[in-house]
């Protein structure tokens, strides 16, 4: 599913075939960043000031991680919940597969969650045998489709409503030609009842684990976690290790932020606190770090562990509105997906903080103030100093940086090149130019300023 | 006062009517201008490429051209954000002095030379494009994502300019795809976007594109003539310097 070998530029270029479409992407897109203004603007002064709490609050969190960790877990085990830690994703993967053999469970439910995305849960899972259902409508139609989210809040933004009615026509009988989406959700929601009242193990992830209490909270729009795990015997709760509050109090904060930073609203319809297993029931919780210790350890990139998640910065990314959440290759898309995925794979991901503009747009609008698009200017120097770079471009950049530190040669460079250009422009308007594809190149004038000024200004000084 | 101004290479090579300009509106306002005949380039074509490494002769360039200036003034937010946040030269001391005289040129007219009249006419309907290095680099305006004041140094200008109508634009502020080497490495979503943001003018009636960054507008430039269109694009130094 997201074994593609093909770059974000290759990608990209493929989802512009049909430019109709991406204008389409765009605009829906565009539509949520509005509502976000929207709902950030009916706050007023308050907005930029819970911003900048939320980002001290994950800072200093940060900073005690191991201690607010080792406080959480104590907490949880009191609560009789069973506590569990995974190193990396193989790791939860087998936790989890575990705890479904000690049950002797085949078939699961599960709500939303970006870590088990992640850590490709539900590929391992079935390669064992078991039957995973996402429960999340968004998420339940990219998996019918066999297809990975290409969103972290809008998991198949990029399906139209037209498309959803046939993918359901196809799996779940609907009637063909119906597109109206409150009989696709009705239909999805008879379809997964029925996968809720037979499931026994249910995994939800984790918006925010709260170290005073052990307790962690789940923030949907569909009450699909609600459902999954209180009908369960046995409630899995995967999440990273970064989820981490102080204490309870904070929660308001982020829960403010959370919901108005992602659609607009001014808070998840569903925000359920899970503190203690119901009588009877298995409470575990996956605590998991898959490189997030070593992105902790990078000043320059720490900072990204803030990030709930809440996909503002995919929505205002003018590049993920064009090329679509696939084109990154990687479970988390977007701006903050391109700082966090080289962390993982430098090799694999060399292309990600590249494709951008560094606009800025992503931190402007992100909750907790993470310098996003600093970090993609400082994961390009890491990725070209460890040589991630193509060889042709350091050839280039290497001629470019000699030309332009010789003025003389700068200025003979620049000289030739607008005569070239005025002499034989199909020499430069070809298909072998990139920008001459879309663009015209502009016109080469005769003088360059540097010839101009010294003939109209400075004709006595050298 | 004495300025010493710094053309981007594209401009000096390219749109020399720009450094035109820029030098003319400055001398209008009482400045002795210098312009260092031995410059090149900020170096942010290779930073921003990943290559900040390779800038360090392009970094003493600078530093040899314009480390005795008090004001350096470049018609760019895009260059002028770079030798701020990046210029590295071996004399720390004398770098960081380099680093905080460096202004773009309508920052310089809006809060150095406190600029409140000019003499300029341009009577058309004008659509301003925001560079983002300008725009949120340098806070040169109010950026749509935050919740604060509306502010714009470039708007204000333009507006002592005679005649002229500015337009309203659906997304006021979205970045126009150029972004460095960008534009040829994804040139797909690259020339979207720019598409998108000619029309967001068109579509409102623009007769020009300005900005304060000619590298946004070579981009738009290209795009415009590739459909030919009648809309063109002018530096904003050029619309503070007509008529
Ligand atoms: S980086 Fe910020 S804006 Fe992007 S998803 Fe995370 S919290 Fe939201």
């Amino acid at each position: 599913m997201q074994s593609s070998r093909d770059n974000h530029s290759t990608l990209a270029e493929r989802f512009n075939k049909d430019e109709a479409r991406v204008s389409w992407h765009d605009q829906t897109l565009w539509w949520i960043r509005q509502k976000r203004d929207k709902a950030a603007w009916s706050l007023g002064e308050e907005w930029e000031g819970l911003r900048s709490q939320a980002s001290q609050i994950k800072a200093h969190t940060l900073s005690n991680l191991s201690g607010y960790l080792e406080e959480f877990e104590a907490n949880a085990i009191a609560n009789g919940a069973i506590v569990h830690w995974a190193a990396d994703a193989k790791e939860h993967n087998e936790i989890v597969h575990k705890i479904l053999q000690d049950n002797k469970v085949t078939q699961l439910v599960k709500s939303k969650s970006m870590l088990t995305e992640e850590c490709h849960l539900n590929p391992y899972l079935e390669t064992h045998g078991i039957d995973v259902v996402d429960t999340d409508l968004g998420e339940r139609i990219v998996q019918l489709a066999n297809e990975a989210p290409s969103h972290i809040v809008l998991p198949c933004i990029h399906w139209k409503k037209e498309e959803i009615g046939e993918l359901f026509h196809k799996h779940l009988a609907t009637p063909a030609g119906n597109a109206d989406p409150s009989f696709l959700t009705n239909a999805a929601r008879i379809h997964l009842r029925d996968k809720f009242l037979t499931r026994r193990v249910a995994i939800t992830g984790v918006n925010f684990a709260i170290a005073e209490t052990g307790e962690f909270v789940v923030c949907t729009n569909e009450g699909n976690a609600d459902m999954g795990a209180h009908l369960s015997d046995v409630h899995i709760a995967c999440m990273g290790i970064e989820k981490l509050i102080p204490l309870r109090r904070h929660l308001g904060v982020f829960l403010r932020l959370l919901a108005r930073s992602a659609t607009g609203q001014p808070v998840t319809t569903y925000s359920s606190h899970f503190r203690k297993p119901r009588q009877g029931q298995q409470l575990h919780i996956v605590l998991v770090d898959n490189g997030r210790s070593q992105q902790l350890a990078k000043e320059d990139f720490r900072n990204s562990l803030k990030c709930i998640r809440c996909g503002a910065c995919f929505n205002t990314c003018p590049v993920y509105r064009r090329s679509g959440g696939h084109s990154y290759h990687t479970a988390v898309a977007g701006p903050i997906g391109s700082i966090l995925a080289p962390n993982l794979d430098m090799k694999q991901y060399a292309d990600l903080p590249f494709a951008s503009t560094l606009c800025g747009s992503c931190t402007n609008v992100c909750p907790v103030k993470i310098d996003i698009h600093d970090q993609l200017y400082k994961w390009r120097q890491v990725l070209t100093k460890e040589g991630y770079s193509p060889k042709t471009k350091t050839v280039a950049m290497k001629t470019m940086a000699a030309t332009l530190s010789k003025p003389g040669l700068f200025s003979f460079a620049g000289k030739w090149a607008r005569r070239i250009m005025r002499i034989a422009p199909w020499l430069v308007n070809n298909k072998m130019n990139p920008w001459y594809k879309q663009r015209n190149m502009p016109a080469a004038p005769k003088q360059s300023f540097t010839e101009w000024y010294k003939t109209n200004r400075n004709k006595d000084k050298k | 006062m004495t300025v010493g101004l710094f053309l981007p290479c594209y401009v000096n090579q390219f749109y020399p009517q720009v450094g035109v300009a820029s030098l003319e509106l400055l001398e209008k306002l009482g400045c002795d201008v210098v312009y260092p005949l031995q410059q090149t380039c900020c170096g942010q074509p290779m930073a921003n490429s990943g290559y900040e490494h390779l800038s360090s002769a392009t970094d003493e360039l600078f530093m040899r051209n314009f480390h005795e200036f008090d004001y350096i003034v470049s018609p760019s937010g895009s260059c002028a954000l770079h030798i701020k946040h990046h210029l590295h030269g071996k004399d720390h001391e004398a770098s960081a002095k380099v680093r905080a005289s460096m202004y773009e040129l309508t920052e310089f007219l809006t809060d150095v030379l406190k600029v409140e009249h000019l003499d300029a006419k341009f009577p058309h309907k004008v659509g301003l494009h925001q560079g983002c290095h300008g725009q949120r680099g340098l806070m040169l305006s109010q950026m749509s994502e935050l919740v604060a004041k509306p502010f714009s140094k470039l708007e204000k200008l333009l507006g002592m300019v005679n005649g002229i109508e500015l337009v309203d634009l659906d997304r006021k502020d979205e970045c126009c795809g150029f972004g460095g080497t960008f534009c040829v490495m994804e040139e797909a979503v690259s020339a979207k976007m720019g598409k998108d943001r000619v029309s967001d003018h068109t579509r409102n009636g623009a007769s020009f594109i300005t900005g304060a960054d000619m590298s946004c507008l070579m981009h738009l430039e290209g795009i415009l003539k590739r459909q030919k269109s009648a809309v063109e694009v002018k530096h904003i130094a050029e619309i503070l310097n007509a008529g």
